[in-house]
């Protein structure tokens, strides 16, 4: 019989499915009595020193009652995080362009070997027996310095809001040491909600500038209008989410300063000008990157990350300890300003995600400067490549176009006119993806602009990825004139079907915890 | 199982000016006849009606005959009933009235009706809070947003509320434009009021973001944040609209939607006042004024609160006006900026500025009044 070659022209991968096992909570699986490791008798000795192992303990600490933790063997633990696994769409299978604004690059697996090296470290140990790591965070300070243009960094925030929270907190403690009682802070409608939420936490008055409808960045007037002697900070992302970027962001600076306000840079979206633009020369007080996302230690949504904050000179005071200092022969943890009267003193335990920081040394190290600016210039280039290609499909269209704001690392568009013409809206859409294998992110809620798609390809993928990425948009969007019900009837080849999130809407119906479920449900 | 009771009105006459180039059909619905104009709204109907057909042995149509919705629920192998008092043949905005009356005594779960912005005030006129209606978008002009985006998504959303899938309802403006100055080029669209209909919410998979709060809960926000900050002794003028209506309710107070009440010291003083009535009450005394965005088109003042007259919001000054408005809202105009029609051509031109506007308890935006 001839053999023939599989046809791989399709460039839209209609065959895909994704795996189902319809696995249980891993506290649904718990069998009484099953183990995973039987650990064996202690011997006689031990006993004879120590006692039964509980008895050394403080009588405070002791349970009261056996801990619920699930009861299973081995193979079962493994098998169930298999499956779990099996069940994700995470970024090393799919062509991750479509969760705009999350930076989603590739993230070199030689950079995951080299942070298990560091495993058995603990936070607690002596300093002198975890130098190294030591002088890699001191490394890593002085790198995000050169990036930024400001003075000095911690590592301590565990994520990007908790970056934006810890600026939040240095004007707070910034104003507390001036006696000020301002009690305002200014955002965009673009940035992102944590910009909004830090400073909130932290009890200021939040004020929205929205942006132009011709240029989609905020006027400068308006921001003039409601910066007072009341406000305590600024914050904006820079480039927004929208992909455009404030070129007047130095006047905004200059008019808060001169009303005695600081200046926070949210550099969430930092992918866009490394090597391009620094806060410093912006005038900037502070600002903060995402590990996790401009330097690829990768973006875990939820996992592990580093929301590195850096102040300019005269603000080092401010910022939570403990830093790592060299003092000519060894590093140590400075906590000379942990007990600071006006200080933030602490956003988390410890320093900083070790790991996370050192993927991100490894990171700058491979790249260099030079490498570092190829990836924004890389990363700008597929932008604008997909941008032409987006706006080729019928019914996708883009708010803003000017001569002269031109997009910058990534976009967002509007697929209003295939909602008005069909019904589907842009979450019908994001479900749809799913059935080919691929992220799509809308927009923060809610819509500013109306059906919006967010999408930002990075410096990672080639010319053929995005355009198979288009491709698929390009099919669906054709669906959904052909056969909208079939779109807004998605997935039909993913893991879960559609999720109705209304009954999200009553926080008494949540169960936060297996504990709260069963208390609630059982 | 008890079958779901559905209303159904068609406005056989809406969208036929659109067609001939009237830009509305009211008042010229012969013209539009005359000039080979060809009715619409059944078909539109029909399309909406087809997202039903699955389910319609659990469903039973209450209607008017004929052309007012019998003949397709009929042709359609609907079960249905007719109100036998009206007639087919020609009607106007009474006959919708009416069978919106007689609807509610029928207690119908559902009212589909087809049509456009003169039919939603038709219905409006006539319509209990209580009753759950939605639009079948079939007129020439559809700046409701009573409407569903299409024939065919009003009847999926009829479905899943009629299934008991879609169960939350949200109050949407009824708005018009003048039709007389709309043939001109002219747009100046009036709130008349609201309708309840059901809120359709989106099933979602891979969110990266939490759900926003409800649009009433971002209501109760604003009306507290106004509420906290009222001063003693100065009168506030609360008008018109869902938004304003909440700091009413917060403040437990009877209240007039679709006008202007006063408030001092946390107290009703007056409701339903205008111009002069406003004028008498407020003079010597310190005022301030609480309005929201009406009328879809980003107005602040000439659409829906007439009754806050040039001397009026001279009176309070522009440095006491309090601008509400839910992001939901806001959003919608996408950094437009808002509009004045006083009817003062200077007053307007004086209100001109930045201002700030209170989107929820610790959150407000910037808005721009334009200078026309």
């Amino acid at each position: 019989m001839e053999m023939k070659r599989i046809d791989r022209s399709q460039k839209v991968r209609v065959g895909f499915h994704e795996a189902k096992w319809d696995e249980a909570i891993i506290y649904e699986l718990s069998k009484p009595g099953e183990r995973g490791i039987l650990v064996p008798k202690a011997d006689k000795k031990v006993v004879d020193a120590v006692g039964n192992g509980v008895s050394m303990l403080p009588k405070g600490l002791r349970r009261k009652q056996a801990v619920n933790l699930p009861e299973l063997s081995q193979n079962h633990v493994l098998r169930h995080y298999m499956r779990l696994s099996q069940e994700t769409l995470g970024a090393d299978v799919n062509i991750e362009i479509g969760q705009g604004t999350c930076t989603m690059k590739y993230s070199p697996k030689i950079n995951e070997q080299l942070a298990r090296g560091i495993f058995d470290l603990h936070p607690e140990q002596d300093p002198s027996t975890a130098q190294g790591i030591m002088e890699i965070f001191h490394e890593t300070d002085k790198y995000m310095q050169e990036i930024s243009g400001m003075s000095r960094f911690t590592f301590q925030p565990g994520g990007g809001s908790q970056g934006l929270f810890t600026m939040g907190s240095i004007v707070k403690a910034y104003m507390n040491s001036k006696g000020e009682t301002r009690d305002e802070f200014i955002t965009t409608i673009y940035s992102h909600p944590s910009d909004a939420a830090a400073p909130a936490l932290k009890g200021y008055k939040i004020i929205y500038l929205q942006p132009d409808p011709k240029t989609g960045v905020p006027d400068l007037e308006a921001f003039k209008a409601v910066c007072t002697e009341r406000t305590a900070g600024f914050i904006q992302a820079n480039p927004e989410d929208t992909g455009l970027y404030n070129s007047n962001i130095a006047k905004f600076v200059k008019y808060a300063h001169k009303m005695g306000a600081l200046c926070c840079y949210d550099q969430a979206n930092g992918n866009a000008v490394l090597g391009v633009a620094r806060a410093k020369e912006a005038g900037f007080d502070m600002c903060h990157f995402n590990l996790h996302k401009t330097f690829s230690t990768p973006h875990g949504c939820g996992g592990p990350a580093c929301g590195a904050t850096g102040v300019r000179a005269g603000l080092e005071e401010f910022l939570p300890a403990p830093l790592i200092d060299f003092d000519g022969k060894k590093y140590f943890f400075n906590y000379k300003f942990e007990n600071k009267k006006f200080g933030v003193h602490k956003v988390r335990a410890y320093y900083g995600v070790a790991p996370v920081v050192l993927k991100t040394y490894c990171w700058i190290r491979s790249l260099g400067p030079n490498g570092l600016y190829q990836v924004t210039k890389t990363a700008v280039l597929n932008n604008n490549y997909m941008f032409k290609k987006m706006l080729e499909i019928p019914g996708i269209s883009a708010f803003y176009i000017t001569d002269d704001n031109q997009r910058v690392e990534q976009c967002r568009y509007t697929m209003e006119k295939i909602y008005k013409d069909t019904g589907v809206s842009t979450t019908d859409i994001q479900r749809r993806m799913m059935d080919f294998g691929m992220h799509y992110w809308t927009s923060h809620h809610p819509f500013f602009l109306p059906e919006p798609i967010t999408l930002e390809p990075t410096e990672s993928p080639s010319k053929e990825d995005i355009d198979e990425y288009v491709n698929t948009l390009k099919y669906v969007f054709k669906e959904c004139y052909d056969n909208p019900e079939y779109v807004k009837s998605a997935p039909h080849s993913s893991t879960t079907h559609q999720v109705d999130e209304s009954v999200m809407d009553d926080p008494k119906k949540w169960a936060t915890s297996w504990k709260v479920y069963l208390r609630k449900y059982k | 199982m008890e079958r779901k009771k559905l209303g159904l009105i068609i406005n056989p006459i809406a969208g036929l000016g659109g067609s001939v180039g009237l830009k509305g059909t009211d008042g010229v619905s012969e013209e539009a006849i005359h000039r080979g104009a060809i009715p619409r709204a059944e078909e539109r109907t029909q399309r909406a009606l087809t997202e039903l057909l699955a389910n319609k042995n659990q469903v039973i149509v209450y209607t008017g005959p004929g052309s007012l919705g019998g003949r397709i629920a009929k042709q359609m192998g609907f079960p249905y009933v007719v109100d036998g008092a009206l007639s087919d043949g020609h009607t106007t905005g009474k006959t919708t009235q009416d069978l919106v009356r007689w609807l509610q005594q029928q207690d119908v779960d559902l009212v589909l009706f087809a049509g456009g912005d003169g039919t939603a005030r038709d219905i409006y006129a006539a319509a209990k809070a209580s009753t759950v209606f939605l639009g079948i978008p079939a007129g020439v002009k559809i700046h409701s947003p009573v409407y569903a985006v299409n024939p065919s998504a009003a009847g999926a959303l009829a479905n899943l509320y009629l299934t008991g899938k879609v169960t939350k309802t949200s109050e949407q403006e009824v708005v018009d434009i003048d039709e007389n100055q709309y043939r001109h080029d002219i747009i100046n669209t009036k709130l008349y009021g609201y309708l309840t209909i059901p809120k359709e919410h989106a099933y979602t998979q891979n969110r990266k973001c939490a759900s926003p709060p409800s649009e009433a809960t971002a209501m109760e926000t604003i009306a507290a944040r106004v509420v906290d900050d009222m001063e003693p002794d100065t009168y506030y003028l609360i008008g018109a609209g869902t938004t304003t209506r909440a700091i009413m309710q917060e403040l437990e107070l009877a209240y007039t939607l679709i006008g202007v009440d006063i408030v001092c010291n946390k107290k009703l003083v007056a409701k339903d006042v205008y111009g002069k009535q406003i004028m008498q009450y407020i003079r010597g005394k310190k005022a301030k004024l609480v309005v929201t965005i009406t009328g879809g088109q980003g107005f602040l003042f000439g659409r829906g609160n007439q009754q806050l007259t040039p001397e009026v919001i001279k009176k309070v000054g522009k440095d006491n006006l309090i601008i509400l408005a839910t992001k939901d809202k806001l959003f919608q105009l996408r950094g437009q900026p808002l509009l004045v029609d006083t009817g003062n051509a200077e007053l307007d031109q004086k209100l001109s500025g930045f201002y700030r506007i209170i989107c929820s308890y610790y959150e407000t935006a910037v808005g721009k009044v334009a200078t026309n």
